[in-house]
Formats: structure tokens, sequence, C-alpha cells
């Protein structure tokens, strides 16, 4: 894997020799080519959308700053499937597999991937992370990403369901300071809201602000640590797989 | 902040394109750059000219079209530019709407010789 960004390519793209007398002039010509930068990843994340359709698997992916809850939210959501549902889960952190020992606990087979300096999971990471045998039986896989609100956005990894956490602690401008994210999500977890008192959380201006950049997005709020709403995040996850999304 | 990745695969693909033409060198490299694509073009710059100190791209130029964002209004379908947040139509004054244009991140054209 490159060092650098974490891609497929061992070695850099050359142009041939340049083997022209270069006393003549040579003349400039235009290639119009309209291609996505990362028409690469796309590309890898279609072939993992099928991958996973073929097996009737269910890919979530979980973006959100660092320390927004996460793990926590996985931690009680593998427990609250345990037995009951398939589930499984791919992990990146620049560093540690700290948070794939917290998940590992669970007893569902769980992989982290360390992306050394890279900011986000590619479609490339997941291709190579699922590669497992632990991985092909599955109904739900959960992918947490990297920390950071602003480059996993632009990656596709070929999931479902693209989730964006919100902590309470985080303040309610949150999404305005980061509408790309925001505006990304298909579904919005509002976490910690046990702390939302303390913290001085203005739920009716947070809702505002999702609204202004996401008008359609299903909002769920949460308490891992009560468990408050973790029915209702567990459901809308299980929309689509097995019978009716009931555990 | 994941620039330095991008212009990676910026430069694969265009060396891609270059080569299958003939191309002995590139001059330009023209991208469009979304507004919203979360990518800063200052940063882009700078992983370019490091990228590009050697390699077949040396020497080569990076020109970015910036594409503004535009949003279509949730409630009368009027397509607009969100000036401000939250996103306010300027034809109804409905908040919010759906992001039609400024994730653009693509290799537009090159200039080759």
């Amino acid at each position: 894997m490159c060092r650098n960004c974490g891609c497929d390519t061992t070695t850099a793209a050359t142009l041939p020799p340049d083997t022209e007398n270069r006393e003549q002039p040579r003349e400039i010509r235009r290639i119009d080519v309209a291609r996505a930068i990362l028409e690469s990843n796309e590309t890898i994340a279609d072939a993992n959308r099928r991958h996973f359709d073929d097996r009737g698997m269910k890919v979530v992916n979980l973006l959100s700053s660092p320390g927004s809850g996460k793990t926590e939210l996985l931690v009680h959501t593998l427990s609250a499937l345990r037995g009951k549902r398939r589930a499984g889960v791919v992990v990146g952190d620049l560093a540690t597999d700290r948070d794939a020992r917290r998940l590992a606990v669970s007893g569902m087979p769980t992989v982290q991937i360390n992306t050394g300096s890279v900011c986000h999971l590619d479609a490339s990471m997941i291709r190579r992370a699922i590669d497992v045998p632990e991985f092909d039986d599955l109904e739900l896989l959960f992918v947490e990403n990297v920390g950071n609100l602003v480059c996993p956005a632009a990656f596709d990894l070929g999931e479902a369901l693209r989730v964006v956490l919100l902590s309470v602690t985080e303040g309610e401008d949150k999404p305005l300071k980061y509408p790309s994210a925001f505006s990304w999500a298909s579904v919005i977890v509002i976490t910690k809201v046990d702390l939302a008192e303390a913290a001085g959380f203005d739920r009716a201006a947070a809702m505002a602000n999702l609204r202004a950049v996401n008008p359609s997005a299903p909002v769920v709020e949460v308490s891992a640590r009560t468990r408050a709403g973790l029915d209702d995040w567990i459901s809308l996850v299980l929309r689509g797989v097995g019978t009716d999304g009931r555990i | 902040m994941h620039e330095a990745s991008l212009i990676h695969s910026l430069l694969s693909m265009a060396i891609d394109h270059a080569r299958a033409d003939g191309a002995a060198r590139i001059a330009t490299i023209g991208i469009r750059v979304g507004e919203l694509s979360g990518v800063v073009a200052d940063a882009l710059k700078f992983a370019f000219d490091a990228a590009t100190i050697e390699g077949s791209a040396k020497g080569s130029v990076l020109e970015i079209e910036y594409v503004p964002a535009r949003v279509r209004c949730a409630s009368c379908r009027t397509a607009y530019h969100p000036a401000e947040i939250p996103w306010t139509c300027p034809e109804c004054s409905a908040i919010g709407g759906d992001l039609v244009g400024g994730r653009e991140l693509e290799l537009s054209f090159l200039e080759v010789m």
C-alpha cells in the first residue's frame, strides 16, 4: 500500500522518455477529460457495494468529530444485537487498536484499520479489510470512520447508510460550520443526550441548524449510557435487514 | 486535509491520459473544485507543487476553476447560490434544500505537448 495516501498504487505513473528534438518548438494541444479525481475510489466503492448486495449485507458508515461517541454507540448497538444479528465492525483510526479492542468485547468480528497519517477511510481500505472469512456471512457491517468531519465525507466506501453523529457537548452550531458532512448524511444521530442539560445544549437551535443543511435525513437522539433512544437508532439501522427492522 | 492524496490521484489520472494521447510533456492540468468539495485550493496548490518537483508532471501548472455551491429550494425548487447559512431561498425564503452543485472535484482538461 502507498504510504502517502493508502492507495493501491505502488509505483508512480510515468510518461515515456522524451526523445524528440528539443530544438523544435512543440505545439500545445488540449485534452478534455472531465472525470472525477476520486473516480478510482468510486469504482472500487461500486464494486464494494455489489459485493455487499450479493451477500445481503447492509453497510453503515459512521462519521463524526473525534470524541462524539461513535465507538460507545457501536459498543451498545452490538451488545443489543448480540445473538440476534450477525454484525461486524471495521474501525479506522490513525493509530492504535484501542477501538477494536473495545468493540471486540461484543464477540462480533472486528477489524482495525490504522491509516497512519491519512485522515479518512477510502474504498480500497474497506476492500482489503473485508477480505477475511469472518466477514463473509454478515447481515450488518458497521464502518467507524476516522474521527474527522471534513475529509471522510468525500470518500464513498460502498455503504448503504451514511450516518453523522453530533454530540450535545459539541454545540448546536456544528452543522452550520461543517455543512458538507451534515448534508451528506442519510441518518443523523445526536449523541450524549443525557448530558444535554449540563452542556446547555439548545435542542431547538440544533434541529433548526441540522434542517438548514439537511432537510430530510431522520434525526435520532441517543444516550448510549442510559440507553435512551437506542431502540430507535437500532430500528433505523435494521430497516431493510431481515424482518421489518425488528431485532 | 486529504489534498496530498487527491493530488496523487490527480497526477496518476493526468499522466494516464497524457500517455494515451502520446504526449511527451504536460503543460497544464485544469481541475474544477466545488465550494463544498471539502478541499482548500491553497492546500491543493501546495501539495501539487510538492508533488511535481520531480516526475512526469514536472514543470506543469495547476489551473483551478472554482465551482460555486448550488442549492435547490426544498419548497419552490428554485436553484440558488447559498450565500449564507442557513440556506435561505431568495424566492420564497424557505430554509434548506438539496445540494445540486458545489461538490465537484474533477480533472477537467490537460494541455500537453
